[in-house]
């Protein structure tokens, strides 16, 4: 066995997967965008998904989302098989996401962004109304959390950079997850700020103990802050590694590797004697 | 490490004069443009004609007004939500002459036969909100569809079953006088007669307001229009807020043929596309965004007062009536224009 790669700023026990997907196979017509795809998300873990663009990482994150059903295999929350009717069954159970388009609608406020789907009410049926002061106090205090202050919550999401318009997202999501975190990176090139806005945030979430699954395009970003990599390839799974199997070089060589990345997966799996 | 590290992006803006953030804040309006507009045909035509203003001038208008809002105002919020609906006023006669064979042919009750109505008028809404989201066809073309559909039915539904284009005498059914009481009290202020439809109007446009600000249907439906792709990603039951958008046009068009058929105390069954359209076009005066995402039901409301305003002032003043359609086009045009402003405002400026 060879010693894990030290991290300073993780210090959270891995525990058992709070989320594991069993040959989970999801197909679009008659094409399997995921294909059997088997991976634990254990609590305190960041685990990173890498792949082409094509290769399944978006559907991974719909499942686990709840925004597409499983046509095989079983999602395990706690060793129980759930099926997610909505995304919103989803967050009912602590699992939030920060999608790829960040999910904000522009011509709403940013208080409205923020509970959008589960908005607090107050009083009875008929009358049962927004809580406007609450939701825009919450809002103040979650954006204030990610660092985005003086904000006016009625301001509409147009309104806000690009930058604050991730923060929301990010906080949103902070907010709602409290077990599991899935981040969805950006396709379209990020800053460094707001990149490491996003690894914080992942980071925070890890040192709370939450299962965290990150999407990524850049493997260097990835080495950084994952504990697991999951690599994807054709909607299969190319390769499960753990910190100990690889550095960042290694990632980068697997993610641009194409053809021999099962290969090199195996033999690195091979020379730690680790999966 | 916790949050509270995390960096911070960019500055707060500093907040502008009050002055113009009030003008800012205006110009978000969407049915600012209504207003204004409102406000000018009144005082023109005040001055053309000064009966328009007293009761007996206020009344008509007041009527017109409240039967194009009712509609307009459930077509504004379908709007928002980035449909379309022109099945509402052929849902409206359709349901009235269902009630009426009901009751005439059948010898039910009046609000048994105005239950069934509703039930019809319902149905016609899911199923335009049934068609719409099972196929993806634009909204326009589905309610067109069912529009036709409904206007042939019932002009040959009412041959076949009455013989005629009219149906009458109604008013001995059990139960008349108090759905009468209800869709059609009355009120003499001089010599104008207020009809009680502009309290359901009324109560209709503060409804969907309290409703679209107010509540997560409310959100809901925003979302839908503006954002379909992150409301879905949220979890924002989209579909089922599009369905339920749909009942309520046809809710609002058998209120409307509901009014109308005991205010007569009978029906006149009459193809035409006109009033289809003048739902749509008083929402976009009031100052829907046609795309959806924003929009407001009091300026559907003020649209259609704007819209009864300017029919009754033509008249009143003495001009041939056919410049009605003329002027109305150019209110179109101007809230068309107004919306593009209000839409690139809306972007930047702080409201709820």
């Amino acid at each position: 066995m060879s010693d894990v790669v030290s991290d300073g700023a993780h210090a959270a026990p891995p525990g058992p997967p709070v989320l594991e997907l069993r040959q989970v196979t999801v197909r679009h017509g008659s094409v399997a965008a995921l294909s059997r795809v088997s991976a634990p998300l254990p609590a305190g873990e960041i685990t990173c998904v890498l792949g082409e663009n094509g290769s399944g990482k978006s559907t991974l994150v719909s499942v686990l989302s709840g925004l597409c059903r499983h046509d095989e295999g079983e999602l395990l929350l706690d060793g129980v098989p759930v099926r997610f009717r909505s995304p919103r069954a989803a967050r009912a159970v602590g699992i939030a996401t920060v999608w790829q388009d960040l999910a904000v609608a522009p011509l709403l406020s940013v208080w409205r962004n923020f509970f959008l789907g589960s908005e607090p009410t107050r009083g009875v049926w008929p009358l049962r109304r927004l809580d406007l002061d609450g939701a825009r106090e919450v809002t103040a205090q979650a954006m204030a959390r990610v660092g985005v202050t003086g904000l006016d919550p009625d301001q509409p999401a147009s309104s806000l950079q690009a930058g604050e318009r991730q923060s929301l997202a990010i906080a949103r999501a902070l907010h709602f997850g409290s077990r599991i975190l899935v981040v969805d990176e950006s396709t379209a090139p990020l800053t460094v700020a707001q990149h490491s806005l996003l690894l914080q945030a992942v980071v925070t979430a890890r040192s709370e103990g939450l299962a965290v699954l990150l999407v990524t395009n850049n493997p260097r970003y990835a080495h950084l802050v994952g504990d697991r990599f999951l690599l994807l390839a054709g909607g299969q799974v190319a390769g499960n590694l753990t910190r100990a199997d690889v550095d960042a070089n290694d990632l980068i060589r697997l993610l641009t590797g194409g053809v021999e990345m099962s290969a090199l997966t195996e033999a690195l799996s091979g020379l730690h004697g680790a999966t | 490490m916790t949050a509270d590290h995390l960096p911070a992006f960019g500055q707060a803006p500093a907040a502008p004069p009050a002055g113009r953030r009030l003008l800012a804040r205006a110009l978000t309006r969407p049915s600012l443009a209504a207003l204004l507009a409102l406000l000018v045909v009144v005082v023109f035509f005040g001055i053309r004609a000064p009966k328009l203003v007293g009761s007996s001038g206020l009344a008509p208008v007041l009527d017109l007004a409240a039967t194009l809002g009712i509609g307009g105002v459930a077509v504004a919020l379908l709007l928002i939500a980035g449909q379309f609906d022109l099945s509402v006023g052929a849902v409206g006669i359709g349901s009235a002459l269902v009630a009426a064979l009901l009751i005439r042919g059948a010898g039910w009750s009046t609000w048994a036969a105005l239950a069934a109505s509703l039930g019809c008028a319902l149905v016609v809404g899911l199923v335009n909100g049934a068609l719409v989201l099972s196929t993806g066809m634009p909204s326009f073309l589905a309610t067109l569809a069912t529009f036709l559909v409904l206007e042939g039915t019932t002009v040959a539904g009412a041959h076949l079953m009455a013989g005629s284009e009219t149906i009458g005498g109604l008013q001995s059914a059990p139960g008349w006088r108090s759905a009468a009481a209800v869709f059609d009290s009355t009120l003499h202020v001089d010599e104008g007669i207020f009809h009680v439809s502009v309290l359901w109007w009324l109560a209709v446009t503060a409804a969907a307001t309290w409703g679209l600000w107010r509540t997560r249907f409310g959100n809901a439906v925003l979302a839908s229009g503006g954002a379909r792709r992150a409301a879905r990603e949220l979890g924002v039951p989209v579909r089922r807020t599009t369905v339920t958008l749909f009942c309520l046009t046809a809710t609002a068009g058998w209120l409307i043929g509901t009014i109308g058929l005991l205010r007569t105390g009978g029906l006149q069954v009459s193809p035409g596309l006109g009033q289809e359209v003048d739902f749509v076009v008083v929402a976009v005066i009031g100052g829907c965004l046609l795309g959806g995402g924003y929009g407001s039901p009091v300026g559907a409301a003020v649209g259609a007062l704007l819209y009864a305003f300017a029919r009754e002032g033509i008249i009143l003043a003495g001009w041939d009536s056919r410049w009605f359609q003329a002027l109305l086009g150019v209110l179109l045009l101007v809230a068309l224009l107004a919306n593009g402003v209000v839409r690139s405002r809306l972007k930047a400026v702080p409201r709820s």
